[in-house]
């Protein structure tokens, strides 16, 4: 389906990017030196990337226009391949066998390294899921979620510094924290509409980092905090090794009573008011959910789990200082979100279990991994808005109806 | 008494410097009601282009106003194509679906454009040389304000000026004005709303890049970060002044600029940002609708 029409579009597309990235990809001057770098090598490349990705891109637009138009003709809807499996029961038994018998065995099999970079990405499930509630069934876009990740990490290290508060009391007083911090920060600003709420929260975040950065007495500064004494296992004495392996298994507990209760709380009556909420605020006050309530509700539980995952991140590092909490780590959270899908806990693992894992394992490509994060928040959002593993809405069919329910055109 | 001059001055070249780059926000927002996240990158790679096309110049071996007023033009058409191709990819496909989606792919296009610079260029900060001639006049009050403030301000408000003029009393102004108070009406009487879509990208981009070379002259050094914070507190400034209102981001920025100003200058300097986020919080609990903005109530 190559015609020279597309071909000539394609061509200018290409030269098109040539133009726009000359400055900044082409020259690099050298002002102490007073030297210009020519780079045309890459000017050659951005031309061919851009001519290749130009049809890649036509392609998704066709595909994405098709598939709106299958939507709008309300041919029968697939159901997707994962949910699929996951509903048939020859494969969704062996399947969950297996995934217990390796999230057992990891630890045991893996070295301990293998283990840490599981242990972070255990910690971006649980957070994620945690941001999940907010974002993808409140539908309120926080920007300052890793503000209470602080506030758990923090609370948790500065009582131990203190008062020799152990892990076990600081992880429920980490998650009040953060509990009661989301309730404050929540109640002023989710009056606002969607788009303020983002700056508002991307403030806060700031804000919480800034205060960290500066008030030495309190947080001892840019230095940080050290030596944060690992969780204990009934006063035993663990290894490196045992208390790693260790940190593992209690964060999979973690994650487990995570997926449980986002499970519960989704199909509760607070989760379909978020949801309902999400979709429509007007209708859904008219119905009689308070919104406020509603939303801070929402925000506050997922503050709650950002301080768990914060309290274990300190426990499991044990150094921490504010460079850990700022913007972007809110933002490789809301990836996680976004790119597993929003709303589908099964997506959040997968996305946070990808995001995490790969980057990880493609050390070669380490300092593109921000280039790559922004690149998959658009795609996503232009291709695939509802994530790798989207949420499967619940849906009745009236069979009776037939053709009048068909004449309307749902 | 001079004191007090020098934080005054001071806050009207923070508050034109936000108000250059609070325009381009209040106008996207007033046609799609879009968070531009990416506007403040946009102000950034006007620097850096700038600093590339002044740095070539004058190892060429020019040297006079003329680099500056070169590196300024092509500034703002490269910043204009890159404002024009943002929407294309990353605004326009989502126009129709959720608000929520739209956002997220500014801040994806934000953190991917802060990156490209970072990977293309560089992550130090360069210095950035001022080509702003020294005007004589200047010299006996130059402990107060310099040559370059002074060509800030005149600058915004030419900017000012010539932006009110655009939207009152052109063809494409009126076009602008239509689409913002209600698309689908707009394009039935015939508007091209693609275009005035485009339209406003480019000469909000162009604005931000005017912004970039001149703030970048007056501190004297650019990174791949100062996009960023300028492109928040610049969209404080618009909110604070009521978002979709031009004369209103000028006031905003203004306001903000001086209130920032006198903080630091009187109160404390550690806490600068913070102050500007608690302002915001603030505006937006108290008066939503910002100084010069009407309130919304939403139809259904």
């Amino acid at each position: 389906m190559m015609t020279l029409q597309e071909i000539k579009k394609s061509l200018f597309t290409s030269l098109w990017f040539m133009f726009l990235t000359f400055p900044i990809m082409v020259i690099k001057v050298n002002t102490i030196e007073k030297t210009i770098e020519w780079r045309w090598e890459r000017m050659a490349a951005v031309g061919l990337g851009a001519f290749v990705l130009s049809f890649v891109w036509r392609y998704l637009i066709q595909r994405k226009e098709a598939g709106k138009k299958r939507a709008e003709v309300g041919s029968e809807d697939k159901v997707p391949l994962i949910p699929r499996l996951m509903s048939d029961r020859r494969f969704y038994m062996p399947g969950l066998m297996a995934t217990i018998v390796m999230v057992v065995a990891f630890p045991f099999v893996f070295s301990l390294y293998q283990t840490n970079v599981m242990i972070t990405a255990l910690i971006y499930v649980v957070v994620g899921l945690g941001l999940n509630i907010v974002v993808g069934l409140a539908g309120l876009l926080d920007l300052g979620y890793v503000a209470f990740y602080a506030v758990g990490a923090y609370s948790y290290a500065l009582l131990n510094v203190h008062y020799g508060v152990t892990f076990w009391m600081a992880l429920p007083i980490g998650a009040a924290l953060a509990f009661l911090f989301g309730i404050l920060l929540g109640f002023p600003v989710l009056r606002l509409r969607g788009d303020y709420l983002a700056i508002v929260t991307l403030g806060f975040g700031e804000i919480i980092r800034l205060v960290l950065e500066n008030w030495n007495e309190f947080s001892f500064g840019p230095s940080g905090i050290a030596n944060i004494p690992k969780p204990g296992l009934f006063g035993l004495d663990l290894s490196l090794q045992q208390s790693t392996t260790f940190i593992y298994f209690l964060m999979i507990g973690l994650a487990l009573m995570t997926i449980f209760v986002v499970r519960r709380l989704q199909d509760s009556r607070i989760g379909r008011a978020w949801i309902a909420l999400r979709e429509d605020e007007v209708a859904c006050q008219a119905m009689g959910i308070d919104k406020t309530r509603t939303k801070l509700s929402a925000f506050a539980l997922g503050a709650t789990w950002a301080g768990m995952g914060g309290v274990v991140f300190a426990a499991k590092t044990t150094f921490i200082n504010p460079t850990s909490f700022t913007i972007w780590e809110s933002i490789i959270i809301l990836c996680v979100v976004v790119l597993g899908g929003m709303g589908s806990i099964l997506g959040v693992i997968v996305g946070a279990l990808i995001l995490i894992l790969l980057p990880e394992y493609l050390r070669a490509f380490s300092e593109f991994r921000m280039l790559i994060f922004g690149v998959i928040l658009v795609m996503m959002m232009v291709f695939r808005p509802g994530g790798i593993i989207s949420d499967v809405r619940r849906t009745y069919k009236f069979e009776g109806l037939g053709n009048k329910a068909e004449n309307r055109g749902e | 008494m001079d004191y007090f001059l020098e934080l005054f001055l001071g806050g009207l070249t923070r508050g034109s410097i936000y108000a250059l780059i609070a325009l381009g926000y209040t106008m996207v927002y007033g046609i799609i009601e879009l968070i531009n996240f990416a506007h403040g990158e946009i102000y950034m790679i006007g620097a850096f282009t700038g600093l590339i096309v002044i740095s070539v110049l004058t190892l060429l071996g020019w040297n006079t106003v003329a680099v500056i007023v070169i590196a300024a033009l092509v500034a703002m058409i490269y910043s204009a194509a890159y404002g024009y191709t943002i929407e294309k990819i990353a605004y326009k496909p989502l126009r129709g679906s959720q608000r929520l989606s739209a956002l997220i792919s500014a801040i994806g296009m934000s953190l991917f454009l802060q990156n490209y610079v970072l990977l293309a260029q560089t992550s130090n900060f360069l210095p950035y040389p001022n080509l702003i001639p020294e005007f004589t006049f200047v010299k006996p009050i130059e402990h107060i304000v310099r040559s370059t403030e002074i060509v800030i301000y005149i600058a915004t408000a030419l900017v000012m000026v010539g932006l009110t003029v655009l939207i009152k009393f052109t063809r494409m102004g009126k076009a602008m004005r239509a689409v913002a108070q209600d698309r689908d009406m707009a394009m039935l009487v015939g508007v091209d709303v693609n275009r005035v879509i485009s339209f406003t990208f480019i000469i909000g981009s162009s604005i931000a890049a005017l912004g970039g070379v001149l703030v970048a002259s007056h501190i004297g050094q650019v990174n791949y970060y100062v996009g960023f914070i300028a492109g928040i507190k610049a969209f404080v400034a618009a909110v604070l002044g009521g978002i979709g209102s031009m004369p209103g981001a000028v006031l905003g920025s203004l306001v903000l600029g001086w209130t920032e100003s006198f903080f630091t200058g009187y109160i404390s300097s550690d806490y600068e940002d913070v102050f500007a986020f608690i302002f915001l919080v603030l505006i937006l609990i108290f008066r939503p609708a910002g100084i010069l903005g009407r309130s919304q109530t939403d139809k259904v």
